[in-house]
């Protein structure tokens, strides 16, 4: 990124100011390596979202942030309702509520490495994966409405899973003010036989051994021990959310001149929150959140059904589930004032810190468990909120490692079987139903996760707890 | 066979699709074209099952993002993969035809699932020396 245009305001924090159409200024948390590697698009976008109406602070871009449509991936930005503010549809993106969840096995690496390639095996016939895969559940109308309001909850009283769950689920496995009329019928359709799917791209769900403790104390209180198994799963609601994306944002894009909203990318098409437009959108768009919580609380209780047959004892206690393509209505303090704010997080977590009255009590002291996904060969991180997490971007987070480099790029650097023999000498078993799939989303594609992390903790967005590596990754 | 050119292009971690021919139904198709090729390799797929997609829009870009999206929708939620598309176009509204075949992920070995058709970098244009390119980003 060319740094003409920036002012540094901290070791890790580049400002924007405001101009033109700009509203509010645009501030980028990078560090030097970062800063210079990041496209110029993204300077160019979160200053885009910073022009939209009703926008609050500033609009904000995470250290793991590329170029996206609208808003860049790895984009925050909070309005207010009563300021005019806007939804946007393109600020939550395509694949609503993506996001990690992690499970403790309690189990080692010692325990594993004997049964390793019979577990990924298992684990790759009984995950369905990959494109044109289909779960198990057809839903029909009654019960699809149901899982759109019921979430998580309506997934475990399916008998997938556990109630105590979901205290370890953000907003305890329901959204509340899902509109299950507010979904199409074609966004419906397209769900009905992707329940409990973990799709395809960079969606995974990863055998991963605790192999650095940053922070001792938030470490023994996530439950997470040096050389420990964990299974994180990364994935959303489908194409459920990714039809109602497409819905409205063309519904919003055409609504715009009536509404007298004026955007300088069509990808940034968005509707006052209060209008009929923006309170569908958003009942549609909490809609998939449910989905997408009760579609990787399905993928819990196939992981733990497979883990169960290898090691009965283990029970796959959840650690947390985060979501990291949304906009959730939550109260912050702007300039000593108390507000409520509608936040978009796209590519970005959110990352309360300790004492939040949202946070599980057993987790309250800490701050909310924050899941840094890497790539199938390198390490992935949990942080955590901090204490100062409110002074920061709402209370947000990076989420991943973040792409260098394009699929065309990647595909013409290695070819899929290479990557897995590579990796299976290194020790982590990869087994996927795409050979090209694997070459695109091979671990060279993408950014060191160690100096995504580094900037995020010394930002103080999150603070780092423990680092992880892959030993098996079933990739979609 | 609609003729023209379908081709791909680099948008960090998604896709961009274009299509070009001689006339903007020609740019239509293929810019679909381009858009099935992320998912399976078309000289892998045969064309024995066709569908049909009508599409309407104000104009020529929204045109475009419709067309696509129903093909995603179609190749969603019949789990199929197409190699070839007919369109043809009277005022705004879009006649599609899209010949493939359901996926086989043993012999098709699908790649990625395109999840929507996205309004950066959409254009329909006619060069001066009257082709036409169809072109957007895909999600993916």
């Amino acid at each position: 990124m060319d740094r003409s245009g920036l002012e540094r305001i901290a070791l890790n924090e580049w400002r924007i100011p405001p101009t033109g159409p700009m509203r509010v200024p645009a501030v980028i948390f990078a560090d030097e390596a970062l800063i210079d590697g990041m496209d110029n698009k993204v300077a160019e976008q979160i200053s885009n979202v910073a022009s939209l109406p009703g926008i609050v602070e500033a609009a904000y871009a995470m250290p793991d942030a590329h170029w996206g449509y609208g808003f860049p991936i790895g984009g925050v930005a909070a309005f207010d309702a009563e300021k005019d503010g806007i939804v946007c549809a393109g600020g939550v993106g395509f694949d609503i509520s993506c996001g990690v969840r992690t499970l403790l096995t309690g189990v080692t690496r010692g325990d594993i490495e004997p049964v390793k390639l019979d577990l990924a095996e298992s684990l790759f016939r009984q995950i369905p994966a990959g494109v044109g895969s289909r779960g198990k559940l057809d839903l029909d109308p009654a019960a699809m409405d149901a899982m759109l309001l019921g979430g998580a909850r309506w997934a475990i009283d399916q008998g997938y899973g556990d109630a105590e769950d979901l205290d370890r689920v953000e907003e305890n496995g329901v959204v509340p003010g899902a509109l299950a009329e507010a979904v199409s019928e074609k966004a419906k359709t397209r769900q009905r036989r992707e329940m409990g799917t973990l799709g395809s791209g960079n969606h995974y769900l990863e055998v991963q051994e605790v192999i650095e403790v940053a922070d001792p104390v938030a470490a023994a209180s996530f439950g997470l021990r040096l050389g420990e198994i964990v299974v994180s799963i990364h994935c959303g609601s489908r194409g459920l959310g990714h039809q109602i994306a497409t819905d409205y944002q063309r519904e919003m894009a055409v609504a715009m001149p009536q509404l007298g909203i004026v955007v300088p990318d069509l990808d940034l098409a968005c509707a006052p929150i209060r209008s009929d437009l923006g309170a569908r959108y958003l009942g549609a768009m909490r809609a998939a959140i449910n989905c997408a919580l009760a579609n990787r609380q399905i993928l819990t209780h196939l992981t733990r059904r497979v883990f169960g047959h290898y090691f009965p004892s283990a029970k796959l206690e959840l650690l947390f589930d985060v979501s990291h393509n949304t906009c959730k209505e939550e109260t912050h303090r702007i300039g000593g004032r108390t507000r409520r704010l509608f936040v978009h997080r796209k590519g970005a977590t959110r990352a309360f810190g300790p004492g939040h009255i949202e946070l599980p009590l057993a987790l309250r002291n800490v701050g909310q468990p924050v899941f840094i996904g890497g790539s199938m060969g390198t390490r992935s991180a949990i942080m955590a909120g901090t204490q100062d997490a409110e002074e920061h971007a709402f209370a947000s987070a990076c989420h991943g490692a973040g792409r260098q480099l394009s699929r065309h790029q990647a595909l013409k650097q290695w070819h899929g079987r290479q990557v897995v023999d590579d990796l299976a000498n290194a020790g982590i078993i990869i087994r996927s139903p795409s050979s090209r799939g694997v070459a695109e989303e091979a671990p060279g594609a993408y950014k060191d996760i160690g100096a995504v992390v580094e900037a995020t903790h010394r930002a103080g967005l999150a603070r780092k707890v423990v680092m992880l590596a892959p030993v098996v990754c079933i990739k979609g | 066979m609609t003729e023209g050119c379908a081709l791909q292009f680099p948008h960090g971690a998604d896709i961009g699709v274009r299509g070009s021919g001689d006339t903007r139904e020609a740019a239509f198709a293929q810019a679909a074209a381009a858009l099935a090729a992320s998912v399976v390799e078309p000289d892998s797929i045969s064309p024995t099952e066709m569908v049909s997609i009508t599409c309407s829009a104000p104009n020529d870009r929204l045109l475009l993002y419709d067309w696509l999206n129903a093909v995603i929708y179609e190749m969603a939620v019949r789990r199929m993969a197409f190699s070839r598309f007919e369109v043809s176009l009277r005022d705004q509204t879009l006649e599609g035809r899209a010949w493939g075949e359901t996926i086989d992920p043993a012999r098709h070995a699908p790649v990625v699932e395109p999840k929507g058709a996205t309004m950066t970098e959409l254009k329909v244009e006619q060069s001066p020396d009257g082709s036409w390119i169809a072109q957007c980003i895909v999600d993916v």
